[in-house]
């Protein structure tokens, strides 16, 4: 690659760079007292808002003709348990137009409700039931908010940290009842983690043979 | 030519001793017009030859069936067809993973096939839980909830292995179906 080449490829970085600093300019001025902060996190947009501003901002975002994020591709939760407001719910955007994406974040406690953007974002329906059924994050105003992936009668929030893996009445017979049952867990043999360094952990003798043969053959040259 | 058990003698090859018995039985047809045979046997043959899976592709293994149905390991050429009804079913292939939701339903569509009924679970979710095997929603292999006559292990097994294992269920049934109502 001939200097100029590279130069040309440090511009298209410096390029893309730049387009999302514009972007995250535009949005800091249009979300004014709106979003909480707003920036560049880990090399994407991120936005954080308050529950309250959730929808307004989900919608300033959306309507803008600059920013014009008109995609929700996912929303999901994540537990931090050590956290007062264990709960971070994660709204992913995508601008087509600009062909960008942004990360909207709520951070909620246990027992909180979140605004339902079902009215903003049609897509949002069934991901909003997901979270609902893994997390027990309740979201205020969505019309059929029951539970999606577990099991009819299922009892907790299986994503949740404190949740075992195993779960905790989930042993399932048939019997003289002629039926599925749930009974308590019963494993035969617990679960194991190999929690292994690497996997050349036992190779490191060999590794040091090998290099010190090769440094005795080049002091005997 | 001497006295051939059927039961312990190993399979003829196809060649002259092949043909004289079998000449010989086509024989005993044309001239008598009937052949006897235990009845036993008759029906064994007969439900052996003849299996009809009911699939429950469930999961990734599914895809395995599927080749083993298709042009390579003809499965037609045993005479299994798929049936899509439990009703019209010898046997069921439960392929794939079990989850806790969808258990009443296999168990459901197991009551559903007429005696006589085998079960075959095909994978190691089916067998024992498998990969998901500590889940909190996966049932740790559908023998509990259905009785299994023949495992085929593997992630997924090959298509050649749910022959072999289809094969062994055709060689158990022939040993210890009978007539006799259960």
């Amino acid at each position: 690659m001939t200097d100029k080449e590279r130069m040309e490829v440090i511009d298209e970085t410096t390029d893309m760079v730049s387009s999302l600093s514009v972007i995250a300019q535009h949005l800091s001025e249009i979300g004014e007292g709106l979003f909480a902060t707003c920036g560049i996190v880990s090399g994407d947009l991120e936005v954080r808002v308050t529950p309250a501003d959730l929808i307004a901002a989900l919608t300033t975002l959306r309507d803008d003709r600059q920013a014009a994020f008109t995609q929700l591709i996912d929303l999901t939760a994540v537990d931090y348990p050590e956290r007062q407001e264990r709960f971070d719910v994660v709204y992913l955007l995508l601008s087509m137009t600009n062909n960008m994406r942004l990360r909207l974040v709520v951070s909620v406690g246990e027992g909180q409700t979140v605004p339902s953007v079902t009215g903003t974002f049609m897509s949002a329906n069934w991901a909003e039931r997901e979270v609902w059924d893994m997390f027990g994050i309740f979201f205020a105003g969505h019309a059929d908010l029951r539970r999606l992936l577990t099991d009819y009668g299922f009892e907790g929030h299986p994503l949740r940290k404190d949740f075992p893996l195993t779960g905790h009445v989930e042993v399932r017979y048939d019997d003289t009842e002629r039926r599925v049952v749930n009974e308590p867990v019963h494993l035969t043999q617990e679960f194991r983690d190999f929690d292994f360094l690497s996997p050349w952990e036992g190779m490191q003798h060999e590794i040091d043979a090998a290099s010190q043969k090769s440094n005795a053959d080049k002091a005997s040259e | 030519m001497g006295m051939i058990d059927p039961a312990n003698a190993p399979p003829i090859p196809p060649g002259a001793d092949q043909d004289a018995i079998l000449r010989a039985v086509g024989d005993e047809i044309t001239n008598r017009g009937f052949v006897i045979a235990k009845a036993d046997k008759l029906f064994n043959w007969a439900r052996s030859g003849s299996l009809w899976p009911m699939t429950f592709g469930l999961a990734c293994c599914a895809v395995e069936m599927m080749h083993s149905a298709a042009s390579r390991y003809d499965m037609d050429r045993y005479g299994m067809l798929f049936r899509p009804s439990p009703r019209q079913s010898d046997v069921m292939i439960v392929a794939g993973t079990l989850t806790n939701k969808m258990a009443p339903a296999l168990r459901r569509v197991y009551d559903q096939m007429p005696e006589p009924r085998w079960v075959l679970s095909m994978g190691s979710c089916a067998n024992g839980g498998g990969y998901y095997h500590y889940s909190y929603a996966v049932v740790r292999g559908c023998d509990r909830i259905v009785p299994v006559d023949v495992y085929v292990p593997g992630c997924p097994p090959t298509a050649e292995a749910l022959i072999y294992g289809l094969l062994q269920l055709q060689k158990k049934i022939r040993r210890t179906a009978t007539i006799a109502r259960t």
